[in-house]
């Protein structure tokens, strides 16, 4: 649905739909700190940006050129060879039963524990990250300076 | 809770590399660069997806820890890229990547 919609509006609808049925099966996993999360940063924040993007640049539905056939065919068939190779891949491996041994671990408190414990180095590299990619995306789609 | 957790692990396998032979796909078939982004995050999405699954089967916390970053840096990646895709629309009036085959304006 994603791929195959004409309109790029309806296609970032279909990936919302998408996020939240993947943040259903976070929860499921007992994550339910990830499920939260994720419904805020995707569907909530980056799905936002793309439909603001869309309406700034006022894309008509008909704006994408059409493909050659021989390009649509080797695209599916492609992708249809790399499902087939993995599933095949996967197919065989024997089926192990979800034991979920803790299911207090995708609480909040436990993953903030290993998140500022062990892991406080590189949070504070990701904030950095997102400084950065935020001063650089401001800089990329302001204006070019008249001289 | 029982039924629940009897899913077995080999099902989220199949289901993420469902989705992420469906956004290899979207980047091969579409010629969009929006639409290719949005399919770049659903293959990110299956594999946070296959993490979370792998973190909970062995119960281990960390998995979901990287799972937390790899959100943070494909949120980094899609501001900047959007924004890229915005002085780009504003250069060449397009959103066809085939427009960009030669790396200046």
């Amino acid at each position: 649905m994603v791929v195959f919609s004409k309109n790029p509006i309806h296609s970032v609808l279909y990936l919302v739909l998408t996020f939240f049925a993947i943040a259903g099966h976070y929860l499921l996993l007992n994550a339910q700190f990830l499920a939260v999360v994720h419904i805020v940063v995707y569907a909530g924040a980056i799905m936002v940006l793309f439909l603001y993007v869309l309406m700034l640049l006022n894309l008509n539905v008909d704006a994408e050129p059409v493909k050659k056939n021989w390009v649509k065919y080797a695209g599916v068939l492609s992708g249809g060879l790399l499902m087939l190779t993995l599933v095949a891949t996967f197919h065989k491996a024997e089926t192990m039963p979800m034991i979920q041994n803790k299911p207090e671990i995708g609480l909040t408190a436990n993953l903030g524990k290993i998140l500022f414990g062990e892991f406080a180095l590189p949070f504070e590299i990701s904030s950095v990250l997102l400084l950065s990619a935020m001063v650089g995306a401001i800089m990329l789609s302001k204006k070019e300076v008249k001289k | 809770m029982e039924t629940l957790q009897a899913i077995p692990l080999n099902h989220y396998i199949l289901l993420s590399v469902l989705l992420f032979s469906i956004g290899v796909m979207g980047v091969l078939l579409r010629r969009n660069a929006i639409i290719i982004f949005m399919c770049i995050e659903l293959m990110l999405n299956a594999v946070n997806l296959l993490m979370v699954a792998f973190s909970a089967h062995h119960g281990d916390g960390k998995g979901q820890v990287f799972v937390f970053f790899i959100m943070a840096v494909a949120a980094a990646e899609v501001a900047v890229g959007l924004s890229i895709l915005i002085m780009m629309h504003r250069n060449t009036n397009t959103t066809d990547i085939g427009f960009l085959n030669k790396l200046k304006f």
